[in-house]
């Protein structure tokens, strides 16, 4: 080893592209499988939740509004990124979580692949889930698929990097933004993911990522108003059922996947708009 | 004034044989209920019968029934002969029209102009519609041999009896699902004769039961446990209240909702198809829909001229007899529903918006609220933010198209939105920024089966109609 200090990185919030402490002040230990002090991660409050929620409101008329092509492009440019962080994103599972250098390697690469895959389908859900309609009469009538508007993530704890990563392509590739929880034990290769993020031409406030405790914060995602679907999976009894009572009171769409990639993860946080028009001359 | 007088032209009542009182239809027959209440004609609060108020046990007999029929004939069947069944539905629902029609707007008192050419063909046209997927699921995008979700609970609205019974059982029984369905407390006239149809197209036993009732019928119907997915049409309190009961379960449910959809004319919009677009938008089925355009919203320099239109065309609408073949307007459905709208209506007179109604006689039996317009409404009276469900129009102004788009989406619903204009990019701009599930465009309130509709927000989850509805009663996975 050499004699030469290491810098160690602050891990801190990701709110409207910067990167804040929790306004609340609090952080919680990050440990290693042996209880090493890893790192001080900031433990979020439900304030910095509403500030997440403003800033992925404001970055919504944005990021749906760009075309397709771009949206495409944005997340592909974002494995691009992803692609340079390997080896810092290996080093943060294996650290923490304790799996082998091999296994920590296997979930990075499945990481981007996925990723990729869902960036490629920005420019072609309205050709599978949009229709036009042979009404019966004089009318041209057709369906689109649009963004849901503001989604909520509560990050699987079973691996820190792909269940997020899982979970937030399909919902950003069709021109939502979200406010994501990262896996709470293990939040850092989150927050690198942030930074991989914020270095990809991705608009401000269309992802932002918390960490913090599960139980505290879930049940606000769950009422927040202005919060328009929630992915969930993994969140179990009696938790699941506390979030979708709390989340009927503005009829959020809340879901919860097995970790299988498909379009109808991205459409499951869309809505179908119809459109009518009379035909004459 | 009219320019005509009109004799009166009334729909003869004979074709429909009424009974003095209804079972539920369960498992192929009907059975007695426990108790009874009355079903009213809303235009003379006349009783036309006696119906059968579901109690917990006939939900579990209906439900038990469904199961039975789901497992051992239903799920088994091929989808082609599921098909055929439909197709049977589908005809005998046209050769029997007019007898639903002159039902249908006997027990929900709207015109027999609306029951005869809108409810019940596109009835017939759902199932018609619905028959020919039974058979091509696997090309409805969710992959090979998708699977139902078993037994559906569907619970449905006064304001189109038969027709929102057809948006739920068609599609249902297209995908191989059986039903218990719940007709509106005061329009189960129609259901019950439809149990009629079921026999005649000799459906087996139990794949379709209908039990009759109120509100407690219906969160029996939710609550059991041997339900696999809830459809429902309603009012958006009730889709919440919903949404909570299954919160813990595995149940599955598509929501139609609520709505106060904005109806926008821009000042290049075709002035005389707008006025008639306005008037069908609120007016149709005395505003007793999800969907009417309740809320206009007039580009400032356009709205006085619009707005004296509008007045003239709405001293033409003939309110009355529903059974006549002339009336436009027919009777509220119920006395509860009157309450409301003239609750609402107060609220608008009490927060300073300004009534209107074209002179006109309401019969002195029965339930009748006048076409009525208010104006110099403001975003923050009541009746530019609540349901009124009635014939009762609110106007408010804009100046940008941007102040359009805002005022348009600044509610909690989200279900449909009206546009007239002639310029085609302003169209599709707006339609692009509107948040709202249907978007009609130099037309409204129209419906076909294989046009999906359904609610962005608080409207509702999901969509009925088209291979997006279809969806909805198959299992995403596997």
């Amino acid at each position: 080893m050499n004699e030469r200090l290491e810098v160690n990185k602050t891990y801190k919030l990701f709110i409207g592209g910067a990167f804040p402490r929790s306004e609340s002040g609090r952080t919680y230990e990050i440990n290693n499988q042996s209880g090493d002090f890893i790192a001080n991660a900031c433990l979020a409050s439900r304030k910095d939740l509403r500030d997440a929620v403003v800033a992925s409101r404001n970055a919504q008329p944005k990021w749906s509004s760009a075309t397709a092509y771009n949206r495409g492009q944005i997340l592909y440019r974002i494995a691009e990124m992803l692609e340079g962080r390997k080896d810092q994103l290996i080093q943060e599972i294996t650290h923490i979580d304790g799996v082998s250098q091999s296994a920590a390697q296997d979930e990075v690469i499945k990481t981007i692949d996925r990723w990729v895959w869902y960036a490629g389908w920005s420019d072609k859900l309205s050709s599978i889930a949009g229709s036009t309609n042979p009404v019966s009469g004089p009318f041209y009538n057709f369906t689109i698929p649009e963004p849901l508007g503001v989604v909520g993530v509560i990050a699987p704890e079973s691996s820190a990097l792909l269940g997020l990563i899982e979970a937030l392509a399909p919902i950003i590739v069709s021109g939502n933004t979200v406010v994501a929880l990262a896996n709470s034990h293990n939040p850092l290769p989150a927050i690198t993911f942030a930074e991989v993020l914020a270095t990809s031409d991705l608009p401000a406030g269309v992802v932002n990522v918390l960490t913090g405790k599960k139980q505290e914060l879930a049940p606000w995602f769950a009422s927040h108003m202005d919060i328009d679907g929630l992915d969930v999976s993994e969140i179990e009894e009696p938790l699941l059922a506390d979030i979708k009572v709390a989340g009927a009171e503005n009829l959020k769409r809340i879901r919860t996947f097995s970790d299988e990639a498909s379009p109808q993860r991205i459409l499951a946080f869309m809505e179908a708009k119809t459109i009518w028009h009379p035909i004459g001359v | 004034m009219s320019i005509f007088e009109y004799a009166p032209a009334p729909e003869s009542r004979a074709i429909v044989t009424i009974k003095p009182s209804y079972g539920h239809f369960i498992n192929g027959g009907f059975v007695e209920g426990l108790s009874v209440f009355p079903t009213l004609n809303p235009a003379t609060e006349e009783t036309l019968s006696q119906i059968s108020l579901g109690s917990i046990a006939d939900v579990d007999r209906a439900v038990a029934a469904a199961r039975v029929a789901y497992e051992s004939a239903w799920s088994k069947m091929s989808g082609r002969e599921r098909g055929k069944y439909l197709f049977r539905v589908a005809r005998i629902l046209q050769e029997r029209a007019r007898e639903f029609a002159v039902l249908e707007s006997l027990d929900n008192g709207k015109p027999i102009r609306e029951s005869r050419d809108v409810d019940i063909p596109l009835a017939a046209a759902h199932f018609f519609y619905h028959a020919g997927w039974a058979d091509k699921l696997d090309y409805a995008g969710l992959g090979n041999s998708p699977k139902p979700h078993g037994v559906t609970g569907q619970i449905i609205p006064w304001n189109f009896p038969l027709l929102m019974l057809a948006w739920k059982i068609a599609p249902a029984l297209a995908t191989g699902n059986t039903v218990v369905l719940k007709p509106a407390e005061t329009t189960s006239l129609t259901a019950l004769l439809f149990a009629e149809v079921c026999q005649q197209a000799d459906l087996p036993h139990g794949v379709v039961n209908i039990v009759t009732g109120d509100g407690t019928t219906g969160s029996a119907l939710v609550d059991h446990p041997g339900i696999d997915k809830i459809a429902f049409t309603g009012s958006t309190q009730v889709g919440k209240e919903i949404a909570r009961a299954i919160a813990s379960t595995t149940k599955k449910a598509t929501l139609e909702l609520g709505g106060k959809a904005a109806n926008i004319v821009f000042d290049d919009a075709p002035i005389d198809e707008t006025v008639e677009g306005i008037v069908n938008g609120i007016f149709f089925n005395q505003g007793h829909v999800c969907c009417a355009g309740s809320r206009l919203l007039l580009q400032e320099n356009i709205s006085e001229e619009i707005l004296s239109k509008l007045k003239v065309r709405m001293a033409q609408i003939r309110v009355g007899d529903p059974l006549d073949k002339n009336t436009d307007l027919g009777a509220i459905n119920s006395s509860a529903q009157l309450d409301k709208i003239r609750e609402l209506s107060s609220a608008g007179d009490a927060e300073g918006a300004e009534r209107w109604s074209p002179p006109c006689d309401l019969p002195s039996r029965g339930f009748w609220f006048a076409p009525t317009i208010f104006t110099g409404v403001t975003q923050a009276h009541r009746i530019a933010r609540e349901e009124i469900f009635g014939p009762v129009l609110s106007v408010l102004t804009f100046r940008t198209p941007q102040e359009a788009i805002e005022k348009a989406n600044n509610t909690p619903y989200g279900l449909s939105a009206g546009i007239w204009s002639e310029k085609g990019s302003r169209i599709l701009w707006a339609a692009q920024q509107l948040k709202a599930g249907v978007i009609w465009a130099n037309t409204f309130n129209k419906f076909d089966p294989a046009s999906p509709f359904g609610g962005y927000k608080e409207s509702g989850w999901g969509r009925e109609g088209g291979r997006h509805g279809l969806t909805a009663y198959l299992k995403s996975e596997g």
